[in-house]
């Protein structure tokens, strides 16, 4: 039986979850906090959404969608074009990659991956902004918001994990 | 219907194959953009304020929440303090009756001093004060989005102010939002002077809170708690502007504190002093013919070439 158009338009809406709320992850982060200093160690809420869906839901985070991400979070980051799409590409790549460590493990098993990954995501952002700017970048903020973003992690993957149910009753 | 397993056999190496082409492609395109960015700074502006454009409005709205908290919670601070507040705004109230008849006697003599001279005053500033609607100053970038663009009146360039002082200038500008180039930022630049000492600097950020003074023009006549203010040299800020206080002087730089303090950020002014000073990605001003320019390359260039044999 066809499915009725309300039921695709449904289905299709739940396909797209995933990339609509790690893009709204990229808005909510650059929401002006007033707190003294947080604006400097502002977790990398996106990250959370790319490593999450990528590990969890491959098929609804491709890697375009994913360079579409990183993209829009340079824009609104106002860092140099294209240096977030390269570094959640190669985080996106590197689970793609070892999907067979990933696929199925628990939770604690998946955080410990995501502290890794963000650990060289951090690295590869701070080595190319150092080569992009020819200048070493003080590199404590970066390292507090790791931190933030590895705290923040069980947070907002348990929130998402909350949505599984409805996004595969949808495909 | 079952797929032939030939089809299969062959298809699923070339689906893998054909992924990972895509995937370094969209790599190959992210550095790509980064050197086309090195290289075309306007090009990327523009299509990066486009983007920002469109979503202000989410921003906007993001934005609100966020500062409604923070006006609740300072509010309930200043009710439990207001006593002691009131007893030290009565003693500041005092000491500045004493500076005002002190501004009013200066002011008088400074207008009949400026009638002697024929003093040529400088164009009236106009500002557009507008919300900062995003703080992306992250740990790379140390910029805001503040809600006012083109049609406003915000051009590339002006400044951003607040009751504290200088915050920052105008990078780049959409139709109704704009980015601000906090001065902590790695590549902001600033001419300086210290203002007890009148020794000429510049304030270079470095993406933590409080940028360095570099170029000291006379070798560190600089101490702790001097204050510095802008020069007006380069003609992008007018002379005089409060910038921030210096923290300490060492070895490894001149750091100071700037009066603005930027996590506060609400509501900024951007202020246009009339200034059309030498921004970087403006074109270069054209003295002569780009003939002559090349002949004068040319006889730059013979002397290195002596030099080199």
């Amino acid at each position: 039986m066809k499915p009725t158009l309300a039921r695709q338009l449904d289905t299709q809406a739940r396909r797209l979850m995933p990339a609509a709320t790690t893009l709204a992850l990229v808005l909510l982060a650059a929401m002006p906090s007033h707190l003294p200093g947080l604006a400097r160690i502002m977790p990398l809420l996106a990250l959370i959404g790319v490593y999450h869906w990528t590990a969890h839901r491959p098929d609804l985070m491709p890697a375009r969608v994913v360079f579409a991400i990183g993209l829009f979070q340079d824009i609104v980051g106002g860092g140099p074009l294209g240096l977030y799409a390269a570094v959640f590409l190669l985080v996106h790549g590197g689970i793609v990659s070892q999907a067979r460590f990933f696929v199925g493990k628990g939770f604690i098993v998946l955080w410990f991956g995501f502290a890794l990954m963000s650990a060289a995501a951090a690295t590869a952002a701070w080595v190319v902004t150092a080569l992009f700017n020819a200048a070493l970048v003080d590199s404590r903020a970066l390292f507090y918001q790791y931190l933030l973003t590895l705290g923040m992690f069980p947070v907002l993957s348990r929130l998402f994990l909350r949505w599984h149910p409805s996004l595969v009753a949808g495909s | 219907m079952e797929t032939p397993r030939i089809i299969t056999r062959f298809a699923q190496p070339m689906r893998g194959l054909l992924h990972r082409f895509a995937y370094l492609g969209l790599i190959a395109a992210a550095f790509g953009l980064m050197m086309l960015g090195k290289v075309d700074t306007l090009l990327m502006d523009r299509a990066r304020v486009h983007v920002v454009d469109a979503v202000a409005p989410l921003l906007d709205a993001l934005s609100r929440p966020a500062a409604a908290i923070e006006n609740a919670i300072v509010k309930g601070r200043e009710i439990a303090r207001i006593h002691e507040e009131n007893a030290t705004l009565r003693a500041e109230v005092e000491k500045l009756r004493q500076w005002e008849s002190a501004a009013r006697h200066l002011e008088s003599e400074n207008e009949s001093l400026k009638t002697l001279l024929k003093w040529a005053p400088p164009p009236e500033a106009a500002f557009v004060t507008a919300r900062v609607i995003a703080d992306t100053g992250g740990t790379f970038v140390h910029s805001m989005i503040v809600g006012a663009g083109a049609q406003d009146g915000v051009k590339k360039g002006l400044v951003v102010m607040t009751g504290d002082g200088l915050a920052g200038r105008i990078a780049a500008v959409g139709n109704h939002s704009s980015r601000l180039l906090l001065l902590t930022d790695l590549n902001s630049r600033i001419p300086a002077i210290v203002e007890r000492t009148r020794t000429r600097a510049i304030l270079a950020g470095d993406n933590t809170d409080r940028p360095r003074l570099i170029h000291l023009s006379d070798g560190g006549a600089v101490t702790a708690g001097d204050r510095i203010v802008t020069s007006g040299h380069g003609g992008v800020f007018p002379p005089g502007l409060p910038i921030g206080i210096v923290t300490s002087v060492a070895e490894s730089g001149v750091l100071v504190q700037p009066f603005v303090e930027q996590a506060r950020l609400e509501f900024v002014r951007v202020v246009d002093f009339g200034l059309e000073g030498i921004l970087e990605g403006s074109p270069p001003p054209r003295i002569e013919p780009a003939s002559r320019r090349r002949a004068a390359r040319k006889e730059a260039a013979k002397p290195d070439e002596g030099t080199g044999r």
